[in-house]
This record gives C-alpha cells, structure tokens and sequence, in this order.
C-alpha cells in the first residue's frame, strides 16, 4: 500500500515536471510572487510620497528611481513592488475564502441531497445572477476606511456560487460510485466516508478551481480600484491605474506609469490560467498531449 | 417546459426581491450616517441651515418612520419607478439620469457580447486540434482573457488614440455638437464608439475562444464522434456536430459571464469617458451621490436578469431536451 502511494506521487511529478505549460506558468507566477516578497525590500521610498521634484523621470533615468517617476513625483517602482505585494493578499485570501465557501456549500448540498440540496441550490443560483462587482461597489461605497483584507474579504463571499455549483456536480457523481457505496455498506460513517472517500477524490479539481478563484479575485479586485472603491489606504495595481488615468498620463505620455501594473495583472491571471491548464493535463491522462 | 421556465422565473424574482432588499439594507445599516457625510460635503456650519437640511435629507431617505414602514416605502416608490433625485446633477431624477446612460450602454454591450461570443466559437472550434492554430490560440486566448478590461481599454486609448490618433478617447460624440440626425454627427458616433467596443470585444474574444477550444475537444473524443468516424463520416461533419453539441455549455457560459462583461463595460466607460452607467456610477462614487449609486445598482441587476432570461429562452430554442421536459444542461 506505502509503496503503491509513493509510486502514484513519483509519477505525478514526472508528469508535472515534463509539462511545458505547468513549467512556464509556475515559473512566471513565483517570478512575480518573489518580486513582490523582496522588491520592497530594495527601496526606501514610500510608495505615495511625493518625493522628486521637477519633471518626472522616465525609467531608468535615475538610479533611485528605475521605473520612473509619477507626475507627483512618486516611485513607481515602490508602488509598483507594494501593489504586487496588495494583488497576491487579495488573490490568496480572496480566491481561498471563495473555494472555501464554494466547497463547503456545493459539498454539503451534493451530498446531502434532498431538501438540504434544493434550498442550498436555490440560494447558490440567487447569487450566482447578481453580478459580484455590482454588490462590491454598493458595499465598498458605503464604508470609509477600507483596508485590503475587509476588500479580500468581500471578494470571496460573493464569488463563490459557480464553485459551490461545480463541486456539486462532483460530488454527485462521486456519490454514486461503487466504492461509496461499499463504504456506506460497511458502516462507515458520513463524516468518515466524505473526509476518507470522497475527499481524497476531489482534492486535484479543487486545486484547479483555487487556481481560477485566485485569478478571478484578482481582476475583480483591480476593477474595484480602478473605480475607486479599493482600500483607502495603500497602494494596489489597480489604484495604480486609477491614478494614471485620473491625472492624465495618456496624454502626458507616462506610459510608465499605467504599463507596468496591467502588465503585471495579465501575465499573473494570464500564468495562472496556463498552469491551470497544465496542471488539468498532469491530473487527467486524457488530456495528455501524445 | 413549463416547469423549466417557472423554474427560472422563481429564481429571477427571488433575485430582484434580495437585490432590492440589499439595495435597503446597506445604506441603512453600514457604519456611517449617509445623512451626516451628505451634510458635510455641503461645509455649511450655519445651525439653522444644518438643521434645515438635516431634516430634510431625513424625510428624503425616509428615515423618520419605523423600519418595516422605511422597507415598505422603498419597494412602493421602486415600482412607481422613483428612484429619488441625484445629488451631483440636482434637481435631475436619478432615473432620468439613468435613462439618458442606457442608450449608450446598449450600443456598447449588445454588439461587443454577441459578436465576440459568435467570433470566439468560431474560431476557436476551428483551432481545436490544428496544431499550428492551436499553439497560436491558446496564448493568445489566455492573454486576452487575463487582461483586465480597463488595462487593454488604456492600452488602446493610448496607442491607436493618442499616439497614431486615429480615434478620439473620450466622449460619445464630438464635443461641439448637439445629438441630432446628420451623418456628420453619426459618423462621429460610431467613430467614438469604435474603441470602446474593440476593447471589450477583444477581452470577450479571448475567453470564447479559449472555451469553445476546450469544450469541443472533449466533444471529439466523444463516443458519437468516435462512431461517426468509424462510419467513414468526413472529418467536416464530424466537427459540425461536435460544434453544436459545445455551444450549449459555451451559452451556459454566456450566462454566467454576464456580470464580469457588465463590469468591464464599466470600467472601459470610465476609461473612454463614454456616457454609459459605468460613467454615471463613477461620478456617483466621486460625489457621494448615494441615490444615483442604488440606482444604477438596481439597473444593473434587472438588465443582467432581463439578459439571463433571454438566454434561457434561446436555450430552450436551442436544446430539444429541455422542450421535453428533460432536465438539459442547465439546471
């Protein structure tokens, strides 16, 4: 038995490691993941302080400021680094707390089934029409001081019905395989068998869905900040952009100031949806590429 | 078919009623008196002036009865569709408000969701399987899909507006006319209109593509198709049958969509200065116009819920099985 699991584990990441888009989407991810750890570390500016003066620098032109300067005068690079930091924050808790609730309510109804079922499908479809950024914006106008994890926070509990709709599904099917039933036979209990038997089974596809959440948390945290309804405090790529366009840099032409963060969202979303798409081939052989 | 649309009907009003009840609920009871920062941005200190006003922003948001009564008033004047009146742009009717947006926002979504979901199937049921195609569509697809709507918006704004200036990037029409029926002033309509819309179309494109490419190899490896190919069928057919059978999770897609392409059209409104809802909400949120704010709340939710609608009905248009009273694709 050890032996057989160990063998399984050798197998994944021989696979893991041989796909080439698994390769490339990790590795642009931890790129950006490791920026965002230590690239604040390399600079002493405070990302909102106006510290140069005179016109702003392009990139490149100072040391102290390689990515240039804001019309005000701000770093870009220190925005730049600290709103990467505020992206992966609101991914990790944003994308996680609506796998979560996804889970938990997808899973309950799927396996209980019955009345449970109806009203917890009834209300997943509820929420599943209302669009998320509608409710975020009428919630986030409404308070003062907004910081980024109250902003994570609202993320992930209105983005969570088209998990909770998939994970049911799953489970149904899982439900009615043999090997449920054999363990439901043997009097297992339910906790058991759903932690033990069913679990187990679902762990790769939640993988993928907190692959998609993280991304999906991300974009609807960036739109949220352009508008102007993100943390009121801090720096995000978002709130990056907002700036930019507010103070006119397409027309000045500080293309340094509003390429950077979408570029940085893209290939982020972008990286993970590839290695969304590696991992699936890496768990499903169908999908290998022979 | 009958049961499926009762079913759907449910559920849509169950959504209006808990939208509305959200639209209530918040302003009343989030942290924050609307009535005391809407008095603060007057910067009057005049104690008769603050009074005056105090009470009458009280009777408007109808605070001064019980709540149950407070509740009751909000749905009664909703369906007399008074929405109140907006503050930024007094004494003007936030509905009315609203309805001069709408145009806008119909000309921009109706054209950018049907054919970036038309053009995407297309396509990337055509890719699926061509190898040389498919290594193009599928970065390219993921790229498109990942961009966030107001960065390829800006993108756009600055590079085909600003820098080659071929088009113009802000407004819906040129700013020394008047809305009228000339071909000048159509022609800088839909030359105002041209980024906007390619910038949302492109997002969409992205995403449909990817989809359909993903759904329709599932599809060919199918055992209809499989069958279809032992019978000596031409590779064509095939594919034709493939296609139709993955457009029912890419319209299922459509529908669960709706919300984020609403979003982005906000968004790429802000960014284009273009005199939709998302502009509208914009100028709310920077003045504080809390009536205009649920309004357009309330707005969006009925249109993304009319669109829901739509697709169920062309649904039922499309899969028998759901004529029949069989369970389809969407539950």
């Amino acid at each position: 038995m050890m032996e057989k699991k160990s063998k399984k584990r050798n197998e994944f990441f021989y696979f893991a490691f041989k796909n080439n888009k698994l390769r490339i989407g990790l590795l642009i991810v931890l790129f950006f993941l490791v920026m965002a750890i230590i690239g604040p570390s390399f600079t002493e500016n405070d990302p909102l302080s106006f510290i140069h003066r005179g016109v702003p620098l392009k990139p490149f032109e100072s040391e102290d400021f390689i990515f240039g300067t804001t019309v005000f005068g701000q770093d870009v690079y220190s925005q730049f680094v600290y709103g990467l930091r505020a992206t992966f924050v609101v991914g990790a808790i944003g994308g996680g707390l609506a796998t979560l609730i996804g889970v938990i309510v997808g899973f309950i109804g799927g396996y209980m089934g019955g009345k449970t079922d109806e009203g917890l499908n009834m209300g997943t479809n509820i929420v599943l029409v209302i669009p998320t950024l509608a409710v975020l914006l009428i919630i986030s106008a409404y308070l003062e001081v907004r910081g980024i994890l109250l902003e994570s926070v609202f993320i992930g509990c209105t983005a969570w019905p088209w998990t909770a709709r998939a994970v049911r599904a799953q489970t149904f099917s899982l439900r009615s395989r043999e090997f449920v039933d054999l363990a439901k036979m043997s009097g297992m209990k339910s906790l058991k068998i759903i932690f033990k038997e069913i679990a187990p089974n679902m762990m790769s596809y939640l993988l993928l869905v907190f692959i998609l959440q993280f991304g999906g948390a991300t974009l609807n945290a960036a739109t949220l900040d352009f508008i102007g309804l993100g943390p009121t405090q801090g720096i995000s790529l978002g709130l990056m952009m907002n700036h930019a366009v507010a103070h006119s840099a397409l027309l000045l032409d500080i293309w340094w100031w509003f390429i950077p963060p979408g570029l940085a969202i893209t290939a982020i979303v972008g990286a993970l949806y590839v290695t969304n798409v590696g991992l699936d081939e890496v768990f499903n052989p169908k999908l290998r590429e022979m | 078919m009958r049961r499926y649309f009762g079913r759907k009907v449910l559920i849509y009003l169950l959504t209006f009623f808990v939208a509305v009840t959200i639209d209530w609920l918040i302003p009343r009871f989030m942290p924050g008196d609307p009535v005391l920062s809407m008095l603060g941005r007057v910067g009057t200190a005049h104690p008769d002036t603050v009074n005056a006003m105090r009470e009458y922003f009280t009777r408007v948001f109808g605070l001064d009865v019980p709540i149950w009564q407070q509740y009751l008033n909000f749905w009664a004047s909703l369906l007399r569709g008074d929405l109140g009146v907006s503050v930024y742009r007094f004494p003007r009717e936030v509905a009315d408000v609203i309805m001069t947006a709408v145009p806008y926002d119909i000309a921009l979504l109706v054209p950018s969701i049907l054919l970036s979901w038309i053009a995407g199937n297309k396509f990337g049921a055509y890719a699926a399987r061509r190898k040389w195609l498919d290594n193009t569509i599928l970065p390219l697809g993921y790229t498109l899909t990942a961009t966030p709507y107001m960065w390829l918006a800006i993108l756009l704004a600055w590079g085909l507006g600003i820098k080659l200036d071929l088009f113009p990037i802000a407004g819906a029409y040129a700013f020394d006319m008047a809305p009228h029926w000339s071909w000048r002033f159509i022609s800088s309509v839909l030359h105002h209109w041209i980024l906007p819309f390619a910038s949302l179309f492109l997002v969409n494109f992205g995403g449909w593509a990817i989809g359909m490419r993903n759904v329709i190899i599932y599809e060919l490896e199918a055992d209809y198709s499989h069958y279809l190919e032992a019978l000596g069928a031409p590779q064509q057919l095939v594919r034709k049958y493939a296609y139709r059978n993955a457009l029912l999770p890419q319209l299922t897609g459509l529908a669960l969509q709706l919300g984020v392409i609403v979003a982005g059209a906000l968004v790429t409104e802000v960014v284009f200065s273009y005199p939709g809802i998302g502009f509208q909400l914009l100028a709310a949120v920077q003045n504080q116009d809390y009536f205009l704010l649920q309004g357009c709340f309330l707005f969006i939710i009925v249109g993304v819920l009319l669109a829901n609608f739509i697709i169920d009905i062309v649904y039922v248009i499309v899969d028998p099985r759901t004529r029949r009273g069989m369970t389809g694709e969407m539950a």
